[in-house]
């Protein structure tokens, strides 16, 4: 079979292109000065039977020790403009487990699906408290090993919140953006957001407790890098 | 005769009602307090179940507080219900007939609205709800009261007059303060901004804290509470103060109205043991209010001042109207209330 150089020469630079115009943004976010000890979650019986060995705590501050700061979210706040996004047809999982959501800091984009499921033997509600108007508050319950609920939202919110009023320590936080461009920070901190393309933006990271800091990015033929850093505040 | 023992029936019904709206209060208080209020997403059904017919092993959790206030205010219900058509046909004061026809209504638009706030979403509800259930107590308390068989005979002296008539205004005022202060505390808790200001009696260290919005972001950052509740805004901090003004001007004003009836009643004298009540209700309450803020708000403790709170009301308002019932002549009191006075019992006493 003979191939036409033309074609070659084609693809190749479709290729380049490719590569040239999306890279990744990587990171860390660390943490500075000492997080408030994490409470103990008051289980009732059922749900303490889940955790035989210890307790599981509350989350506001999971750190690998070393100053990596985990559940961070992270996105493009802006510089997309323009570009077109489609909405990505799987839908993102959120379970609940153990009487505790997982992930505990997600995220979706917007109008794509969210499900919901119930891996516990144990009834929850599902409520989701938005607070961006366009956002609609639920509330429904969840029996043992029924079908997943599924959520979507049209408009962006970090982050918005779930929890279940049945055991009012469950809680989980989705941030919902216009695009694919987000990430979760890891318990060591490190993160990365996939093939942006190349530009100019501004990147966010919010930290529930930490707050949120902004910093420009620029995204051309490698990937680029953003650390943040967070402080404990001080007490009022 | 037959008619009039009835009535008396009824007063000691009514009286029974009182204590089960207190329970149904207590409740509601402790739904709240636990943060379990949207335990139970549907309504009326309870997880698609009819609400009597949910099986006791799913009570587990919030749902337990929530269910059980859903089923103890449908017996509360049904109670007012049996007292409406027994008020209906026994009594003879029209206008306690109605009296009790209103204590129904009221608390079919009690049901309605705590039905609602579960499906609407709405704290405003919650607060509304909260504040319709102390006026639907002091409601039965009073048709209790109008009932009994001292509010029918009592024949009030002149200097009890005289008394009662100087001192009835104060009593008033109180009760009024009591119930804004109540409803202030609705506000505080339906929007779980009890702890805005965590510390007492200083706030945030200071006289008035500050509310400007760098604070406020520290404020929520800082709060570690395993329920996340909705962050702390500068009018939950104005609501918090305006609480605990409110509690100053109450412990005065309770103060004051029963420091006099204690000043114009004999020893013995049920206004004097009401008004030595009154002060002892509003000294708890302040104390469950300190206690509160100072153990990072339990919900036993919590619902203890909602509950005394209630106490505090329902004393205020049957102490206004035995002052009212006590400032007219017995006779006068009847014919303007369109009552015969031929009553043996009255004549009697």
């Amino acid at each position: 079979m003979k191939l036409n150089p033309s074609l070659l020469v084609v693809a190749a630079v479709l290729t380049t292109l490719q590569a040239v115009s999306a890279a990744d943004i990587v990171g860390k976010i660390t943490l500075k000065g000492t997080p408030p000890a994490e409470k103990e979650l008051p289980l009732d019986a059922n749900c303490g039977k889940l955790h035989p060995a210890s307790k599981p705590t509350t989350r506001f501050y999971i750190t690998d020790g070393k100053g990596g700061l985990a559940d961070t979210f992270i996105y493009l706040k802006d510089g997309l403009t323009g570009k077109t996004i489609e909405v990505p047809a799987e839908a993102k999982v959120l379970d609940q487990k153990g009487c505790e959501y997982s992930p505990y800091v997600s995220g979706v984009q917007t109008k794509q699906k969210l499900a919901v499921k119930n891996s516990d033997e144990l009834l929850h509600n599902v409520h989701a408290t938005p607070a961006v108007a366009g956002n609609k508050e639920s509330n429904q319950a969840q029996l043992p090993k029924s079908k997943d609920l599924v959520y979507s939202y049209d408009n962006q919110e970090i982050l918005l919140r779930f929890k279940c009023d049945v055991h009012p320590w469950m809680f989980a936080y989705v941030g919902v953006v216009d695009h694919p461009y987000y990430a979760v920070s890891a318990k060591d901190g490190t993160f990365k957001i996939a093939n942006v393309p190349a530009g100019e933006y501004t990147l966010e990271a919010f930290h529930r407790k930490g707050g949120k800091v902004t910093q420009k990015v620029t995204v051309g033929a490698g990937n680029a890098t953003s650390d943040f850093s967070f402080t404990v505040p001080a007490a009022p | 005769m037959k008619s009039e023992s009835q009535t008396n029936w009824a007063a000691r019904f009514a009286a029974f009602l009182v204590v089960c709206v207190l329970v149904l209060i207590g409740i509601g208080g402790l739904v709240t307090s636990k943060g379990a209020g949207m335990a139970v997403p549907d309504w009326p059904t309870t997880y698609g179940y009819n609400m009597f017919l949910f099986p006791i092993s799913q009570w587990h959790g919030g749902i337990f507080y929530e269910h059980s206030h859903r089923l103890v205010a449908s017996y509360v219900g049904f109670m007012t219900l049996i007292l409406t058509v027994w008020l209906w046909f026994s009594e003879s004061r029209r206008w306690v007939k109605w009296m009790g026809l209103a204590a129904l209504v009221m608390v079919a638009i009690q049901g309605l609205l705590g039905g609602l706030r579960v499906t609407l979403f709405k704290d405003q509800l919650g607060i509304i709800h909260a504040a319709l259930a102390q006026v639907f107590l002091c409601w039965i308390a009073c048709l209790a009261f109008v009932g009994s068989r001292w509010w029918k005979c009592v024949q009030p002296s002149t200097s009890e007059m005289v008394v009662s008539r100087s001192i009835k205004p104060s009593f008033v005022v109180a009760s009024v303060l009591v119930f804004a202060q109540l409803f202030l505390g609705a506000c505080l808790r339906h929007q779980h901004a009890g702890l805005a200001v965590p510390d007492f009696p200083l706030a945030y260290g200071k006289i008035w804290p500050p509310t400007d919005s760098t604070f406020i972001e520290t404020i929520n950052q800082s709060r570690t509470d395993v329920r996340d509740f909705k962050p702390i805004t500068a009018g939950h901090i104005h609501l918090h103060m305006a609480h605990r003004i409110g509690a100053i001007l109450v412990l005065g004003a309770i103060l004051i109205s029963s420091l006099k009836a204690r000043q114009g009643f004999a020893v013995g004298h049920g206004l004097r043991s009401l008004a030595n009540f009154w002060i002892i209700t509003v000294c708890v309450q302040v104390c469950l209010g300190m206690v509160t803020i100072w153990f990072n708000k339990p919900a036993d403790i919590a619902t203890l001042h909602v509950l005394v709170g209630a106490i505090c009301l329902v004393t205020g308002v049957l102490g206004s109207l035995a002052l009212a019932r006590l400032s007219f002549p017995a006779t006068d009191l009847i014919r303007s209330a369109g009552g015969s006075t031929s009553n043996p019992q009255i004549a009697t006493v």
